[in-house]
């Protein structure tokens, strides 16, 4: 991402206090509200407005594993609800077949879907643009047939699904199951936005970006594409993993027909939505997968679609790069209208 | 020996289905460099206003006629309107603009021309040819139609000083623009001819698959893949590859035991993948060479 030139104005022309309220700590700020925000809703709202924000999280935590992977590494995805579904399943089966306890099933679920995602991207490599998306497509048509398959029925439940209990609160907490599971997705969600701002700003996520700006100049600076796009499959294919089965968790039901390429389509427009390429947008993206296609509906249940999509047009053409772009114009635009005035004073 | 005949022509037949809908496919392609998503959505839309033209009354032909230009009209409206404002937003944003469309188009048919499955006429009948059940005149005459189409495209883009100036404006727009084509209007005409390509396609698909909105779904990804497969740069490629998606997709369901029936889509997608492994853009496609 490109820095904008607002900061050396703001520095030359205030003093620098007043450059530093909207620089980092600004940003510091924000996430800190945000967190408190975060920390006070299940008290706030009633428990199924909190069963929603939970699902707000896991489609936030799914979108920014095809972040990484679109926006970040440039590799073009229509088999997120693949490894969302995949995420899922391991989640459920530990839980229902072999009585693991729930918060066992994440890291499991990560590392199945971290490694199913490395295979995929090893013939990915091969593809772009278009070509990549028609495969990945193709392992999103793929998945539930897979789940239905007659043979693996004992394990997935074939058409049926699993039906998994929702965990209970440990005994010492006052909180009641969805409270309980709110909070644990926020502690998750939280652990691994971390994750992802601290890998984007390494060494590897400069190459990682390196290689989406300019593969060929990114390799002729020593950059190994081909292992880095892989292991970035991995650690978006781990990150939607997750988030899948956190989200088998909260809805406590899998089925094949819920991971179909419509769930990747929604992701799709949940990233483009927050904004390609930026971390919190991802969040943005999961308020908006959740909560404008029943807004659509509560206006009209026969043009629910049509409402949906006109409200889809008007955010694309409202802000084109997504709500993080926006955001961005619009902290430049008033730092730009309060600097001058600071430093005429 | 007879069966794998049998299946193949089978094959073809509901190839002849994805063949149409992958040379709209290439057609918008070609004009504005990406994949159209709501294309099987404008198809569908179109199918139902030649319905409705003929529920009034239409003979078949005249129904026929105003749909494709009903459609190519709408298509450049839908540039014009929709698209051009948009044109410099990141690729991804256009994408869910089609997302978009999409949605809007398959909820409004939905609700004023309802979601039961209506039937479609065909102008070739339907009864079996050569006596055979394998294929119908219907399915002969669609495989006629896409043919047909794909020859006068191709002159309309070899011959035609449109045709040259279209190409022209899709390979190279600032050169294009320079030497006095406008780039705008050859994209508005783009996405017109491919909207009446897909109403075509649309009106022959519809009296197999039946009329509803949903219809087009299934056909358009299929076409999508054949239109990869062929590779986006060739209609001619493109026709061939949904032709040969039928055909994989029925050997496949004949032909592999026990995993062939229910996982036929996926073994076809797999193949799929497979071929472009070893030929990453398409099998007639031409590589893009970039210049560093």
């Amino acid at each position: 991402m490109t820095v904008p030139p607002r900061e050396t104005v703001a520095f030359e022309d205030a003093p620098p206090r007043a450059a530093a309220v909207f620089h980092p700590t600004t940003r510091q700020l924000v996430i800190g509200a945000a967190v408190l925000a975060a920390l006070a809703a299940p008290f706030v709202f009633k428990s199924f407005v909190v069963f929603q924000l939970t699902l707000v999280m896991v489609y936030g935590l799914a979108i920014l594993g095809l972040n990484l992977l679109t926006g970040f590494n440039g590799q073009f995805s229509l088999g997120h609800s693949a490894f969302y579904g995949i995420g899922a399943y391991t989640a459920a089966i530990l839980m229902d077949r072999l009585d693991v306890a729930y918060y066992w099933t994440l890291p499991f679920a990560g590392a199945v879907c971290f490694v199913s995602g490395f295979l995929f991207g090893l013939p990915a490599l091969r593809l772009q643009g278009l070509y990549l998306a028609l495969a990945t497509f193709a392992l999103a048509t793929a998945m539930p047939q897979i789940l239905k398959f007659q043979p693996l029925e004992p394990l997935t439940g074939g058409v049926q699904g699993i039906v998994i209990l929702k965990p209970d609160p440990p005994a010492s907490v006052p909180l009641d199951a969805d409270q309980w599971l709110y909070y644990f997705t926020l502690a998750v969600l939280l652990v691994m936005f971390a994750g992802a701002a601290n890998l984007v700003k390494s060494r590897t996520g400069r190459a990682i970006m390196a290689i989406r700006d300019h593969p060929i100049a990114a390799a002729s600076m020593g950059i190994n594409t081909a292992l880095y796009k892989t292991l970035t499959f991995g650690v978006s294919a781990f990150y939607t993993g997750v988030a899948g089965a956190l989200g088998a968790i909260a809805v406590q039901f899998v089925a094949p027909d819920s991971f179909t390429f419509l769930l990747s389509v929604s992701l799709l427009v949940g990233l483009v939505v927050g904004g390609v390429g930026s971390i919190p947008g991802s969040l943005f993206g999961g308020v908006f997968v959740l909560f404008v296609p029943n807004i659509a509906e509560r206006v009209s249940t026969g043009l629910a679609g049509a409402i949906y999509g006109v409200i889809l047009l008007l955010v694309i053409f409202v802000m084109p790069s997504g709500a993080a772009g926006f955001a961005r114009r619009a902290v430049a635009r008033l730092t730009r209208a309060v600097g001058p005035e600071r430093s005429s004073r | 020996m007879e069966l794998v005949l049998q299946q193949v022509l089978a094959g073809l037949a509901t190839g002849a289905i994805y063949a149409a809908m992958a040379l709209a496919v290439v057609m918008i392609y070609q004009a504005i460099d990406h994949l159209n998503f709501a294309q099987g959505e404008m198809a569908m839309f179109s199918t139902f206003l030649a319905w409705q033209m003929i529920q009034w009354g239409w003979p078949y032909w005249a129904a026929f006629v105003a749909a494709v230009a009903l459609s190519f009209l709408g298509g450049v409206a839908i540039d014009r309107i929709l698209f051009r404002p948009i044109n410099n937003a990141p690729i991804l944003s256009q994408l869910a603009a089609f997302i978009a469309l999409y949605s809007i188009l398959n909820s409004s048919a939905g609700e004023i021309w309802d979601f039961n499955i209506k039937t479609f006429p065909s102008p070739f009948g339907m009864t079996p040819l050569f006596g055979e059940r394998l294929i119908s005149t219907h399915e002969a005459g669609m495989i006629g139609v896409t043919l047909a189409m794909l020859a006068l495209l191709y002159f309309f883009f070899r011959g035609s000083r449109l045709g040259l100036a279209m190409r022209a404006a899709a390979t190279n727009p600032e050169s294009a623009r320079l030497v006095g084509i406008r780039v705008g209007w050859m994209i508005a005409l783009g996405w017109g001819m491919s909207a009446a390509v897909g109403a075509v396609a649309g009106m022959l698909i519809a009296p197999i698959v039946f009329l509803e909105p949903n219809m087009m779904l299934g056909v358009l990804l299929y076409g999508f893949a054949g239109a990869v497969l062929g590779g986006l740069s060739s209609p001619g490629g493109a026709v061939a590859g949904g032709f040969a998606v039928g055909v994989i997709e029925n050997l496949a369901g004949t032909f592999i035991p026990y995993v062939g029936r229910e996982l036929k889509l996926t073994i076809a997608l797999v193949l799929i993948v497979a071929v472009l492994m070893v030929r990453p853009t398409g099998i007639f496609g031409r590589a893009v060479v970039s210049r560093v």
